[in-house]
């Protein structure tokens, strides 16, 4: 558990980065600091591992107080990732993953064999660890930056906007593998980013910080999107919020219909206007027009591939998504194997969403809270 | 000071000889290495060849250049044109890179729309290209001149006249004051020629200046 | 022209004696090799301290600014002064030396603070952050980084000392600017010319070896000399850029 206690951060030059500042960060969870530029929020990161001394106030890591430890030592025991991944470009990967453990005097077989599983952890090819920075994409520094914040195995991570340099398409796989990843070592991390959806999509809480170094509040991402402390808040969590906070909805209770199919290379023998092409697996693949295709088998040119494809046990959001995109106008929905599983329509999510209740107005209305309680549970 | 006073004619002189020695082969190497270094941009398999070759030319030691030269050039060892020719082969081989360099560095995307917008590889380049390197063109220009005025000043030892000949003189008649004139001269020439080419990229760059220094 | 540096080159009397290019040859290599050092010694430590604390920038564009006085005379200014103070033959050589090391200083300093300087960023906010103490940053992290740009200023140091050198023989110091400087004294035109040509060979040659060290001991990571491979990422590679830019000073 991280602990900021009335943090404030001056500048030599009189500005005020971080101003009275508290804040828990639960252990096991991600907290994420999200803001316009010159909100503090990294300035309030670079304060756990004390690149940043606070001016007032003190951090303590799981109780104790970081200001009485030594730094160097205290660094070493927390992971760093930066957004330009920040790594030695005369060091191989493989040394590049290895050096917090090398700092803490762990023999060169074990840093070696420690380096190679973290590449894996990380999902790079193990033949990559003999390169050198300049040699890897944007995406894999960024991997790398990961593996070597891992190495020593810290309790924490801290990370200052590790995913936006990449391009989104990387960003959004990155995301995923992150909460992954997470899923499965249970860190607590503090993450930070301008961009409040990707703070929506990895945050157990979310903490919004305003121009001048205040929180403007604190709350678990649905709590958020629902109840945005002021206008502020409000206006910076987005406008089409409504529309967004339905990914934390889970679509389950929608009734589903049952799609007729053609499995493709096979001539369709329904007449329906728009009829659903799967392959050999039943895994979906796009919508063709029967009346269009005639008498040959379906070919893969006949496809329109314009419907997204939702999960079923996935959120409402992408069932509403599914159903708008379509053309035949039924939304396709699938298991976790991306098997069909059925579709259903818009007016139906629509009815399924009336249903859902929104999150509760707390009467305490966390703003300034100190430790929440976190279900941790995602969309 | 007082050696200045009694001397002044003939250490305006020389002045005129040195600022000639130093600063026409500067001129002369400029226009000869924009060619070069747009060549060396241009085919980027020229460009080890073109930067190593003009890399050994610096390296070369600058008496010795004075003394070669007559072998190369066919002309006497007295003549002030091995000075003026080895004083631009210096400057060339400097500029050559600093050239390359700037017109590499000019965005990518602001040579593409400049195609795009019909400029061919000539005018692309004199009317793009070329402005937007000058900042490290001059960077590299004053780095030449600072060190061409200092060389020139060696040429006194093959018998060409500059300001180097009070060097030698004040040494060798032990007189402090010439010593130190050819000396200041030396100083105040290159810093004269630094600050003509600063006022000169300057000029040729408005937009540098303007729209109060935003990065 | 011609067949006078032949018929130099030809005469036995060139290659034998405390006066034959052998000797002379080591003259100058000793020169350049002691004064290198020095220069070094003094000017990499101090570099480092500059870049690596961001103090006292202003020593860097002092030294940067001693380019402006003539080689030559710095030479006769520091021989006239110093020279009547030290005794017997060390009169000419000793101020000769000190002027090298003094010519050598600057590139050097440069080289190394401009080395520091152009670490990136991230690099180091990143060293420290992973526990790195100062020293350990240094060591570790700025001066293998550094080593592409602080050796270029090594390099330009060390043909400024070969080029200075030559000049100073005419204050009485060896090496094979003594053939220049004698050689236009009695106008033995082969002479001043072969020795010409020996200086020019002996810098090509030194600036061939330092480029092999440099080759040797900074990080293929930083050189962009390495194999490329078959990129089989999540998107394209990063352009890389040359580490190694030119800190050229001479006289």
């Amino acid at each position: 558990m991280i602990r900021f206690d009335g943090v404030t951060k001056q500048f030599p030059d009189g500005t005020t980065a971080v101003d009275d500042l508290s804040l828990t960060a639960p252990t096991g969870k991600i907290t994420v600091l999200v803001g316009p530029s010159g909100c503090g929020k990294t300035t309030s990161l670079r304060m756990v591992n004390r690149m940043i001394e606070p001016t007032r106030g003190g951090i303590s890591l799981d109780g104790q107080d970081t200001g009485r430890m030594d730094a160097a030592e205290l660094r070493r025991g927390i992971g760093y990732v930066i957004q330009h991944a920040g790594l030695f470009p005369h060091r191989t990967v493989l040394d590049n993953i290895g050096t917090v453990p090398r700092l803490l005097g762990w023999d060169k077989k074990k840093v070696k064999d420690r380096s190679r599983e973290l590449l894996e952890v990380v999902g790079l090819d193990p033949k990559l660890g003999n390169r050198y920075p300049t040699q890897l994409s944007g995406g894999q520094q960024q991997r790398v930056g990961v593996a070597r914040a891992l190495a020593a195995d810290p309790p924490v991570m801290l990370m200052d906007e590790p995913f936006s340099a990449v391009d989104p398409i990387v960003r959004d796989q990155l995301q995923d593998e992150f909460l992954r990843l997470q899923d499965e070592l249970g860190k607590t991390i503090v993450f930070v980013t301008h961009d409040i959806d990707e703070a929506i999509k990895l945050g157990d809480q979310v903490a919004v910080l305003r121009v001048g170094g205040t929180l403007a509040q604190v709350a678990e991402p649905q709590y958020l999107l629902a109840h945005p402390a002021d206008d502020f808040v409000a206006d910076f969590v987005g406008k089409d919020r409504g529309y967004r906070a339905l990914q934390f909805e889970h679509a389950p209770r929608l009734t589903l219909h049952s799609e007729p199919s053609v499995v493709v290379g096979e001539t369709p023998s329904s007449r329906a206007s728009w009829l659903l092409v799967v392959d050999d697996d039943r895994t979906p693949l796009g919508w063709v027009e029967p009346a269009r295709v005639g008498d040959r088998p379906v070919a893969s040119e006949d496809l329109h591939r314009g419907g997204t494809v939702a999960r079923a046990s996935g959120s409402l959001r992408g069932a509403l998504d599914a159903a708008l995109s379509s053309p035949a106008r039924r939304g396709v929905l699938v298991d976790n194997d991306g098997v069909l599983v059925g579709t259903v329509r818009a007016h139906e999510v629509l009815t399924a969403i009336e249903e859902t209740e929104r999150p509760e107005r707390d009467e305490d209305d966390p703003v300034h809270g100190g430790a929440m309680d976190v279900s941790g549970e995602r969309g | 000071m007082d050696w200045f006073l009694a001397n002044w004619p003939r250490v305006i002189d020389l002045a005129g000889s040195h600022l000639y020695l130093s600063g026409v082969p500067l001129v002369v190497g400029l226009v000869l290495s924009v060619p070069l270094g747009w060549a060396a941009v241009r085919w980027r398999a020229s460009y080890p060849a073109i930067i190593t070759s003009s890399g050994l030319l610096y390296t070369i030691p600058s008496l010795a250049l004075f003394i070669v030269m007559p072998l190369i050039l066919g002309t006497r060892i007295l003549d002030p044109f091995n000075v003026l020719a080895a004083m631009t082969v210096y400057t060339l081989a400097l500029l050559v890179r600093t050239v390359a360099d700037g017109l590499s560095a000019v965005p990518d995307h602001v040579e593409q729309a400049a195609t795009a917008m019909g400029y061919g590889g000539l005018r692309r380049l004199f009317g793009v290209q070329l402005p937007l390197a000058v900042p490290v063109i001059a960077s590299g220009l004053r780095v030449a001149s600072v060190s061409n005025v200092s060389i020139v000043s060696v040429a006194s030892l093959i018998g060409v006249s500059q300001l180097g000949d009070l060097l030698i003189d004040g040494y060798q008649r032990v007189i402090y004051g010439e010593l130190l004139t050819g000396i200041l001269a030396c100083v105040v020439l290159a810093l004269a020629l630094d600050r003509l080419i600063v006022l000169g990229a300057r000029l040729l760059t408005p937009w540098q200046t303007a729209g109060g220094g935003a990065a | 022209m011609i067949p006078s540096i032949l018929e130099w080159f030809r005469d036995p009397m060139t290659w034998s004696g405390p006066g034959g290019v052998p000797t002379r040859l080591l003259e100058h290599l000793w020169y350049t090799v002691v004064t290198v050092v020095i220069a070094a010694a003094i000017a990499v430590p101090l570099g480092l301290w500059v870049g690596h604390t961001g103090r006292a920038r202003w020593l860097v564009s002092v030294a940067n600014s001693l380019r402006a006085v003539p080689t030559l005379g710095l030479l006769f200014a520091v021989s006239l002064v110093v020279g009547p103070y030290i005794p017997g033959d060390l009169a000419f050589t000793a101020p000769s030396i000190a002027v090298l090391v003094l010519l050598a200083i600057p590139p050097i300093l440069a080289g190394t603070y401009a080395g520091i300087d152009a670490v990136d960023p991230s690099a180091r906010d990143a060293a420290k952050g992973v526990g790195m103490r100062g020293r350990q940053v240094l060591w570790q992290v700025e001066l293998p980084n550094a080593l592409p740009l602080l050796l270029s200023g090594v390099k330009s140091a060390m043909l400024q000392v070969v080029a200075t050198a030559t000049i100073a023989a005419y204050l009485g110091l060896g090496g094979l600017g003594r053939y220049l400087i004698d050689g236009l004294a009695v106008s033995d035109i082969g002479e001043a010319a072969g020795g010409a040509l020996l200086v020019g060979l002996l810098a090509i040659v030194l600036e061939g070896v330092l480029s092999l060290l440099q080759r040797r001991v900074v990080s293929p990571g930083l050189t962009g000399r390495t194999a490329r491979g078959s990129q089989d990422g999540d998107d394209a590679p990063q352009a890389e850029a040359p580490a190694d830019a030119p800190v050229d000073v001479r006289g």
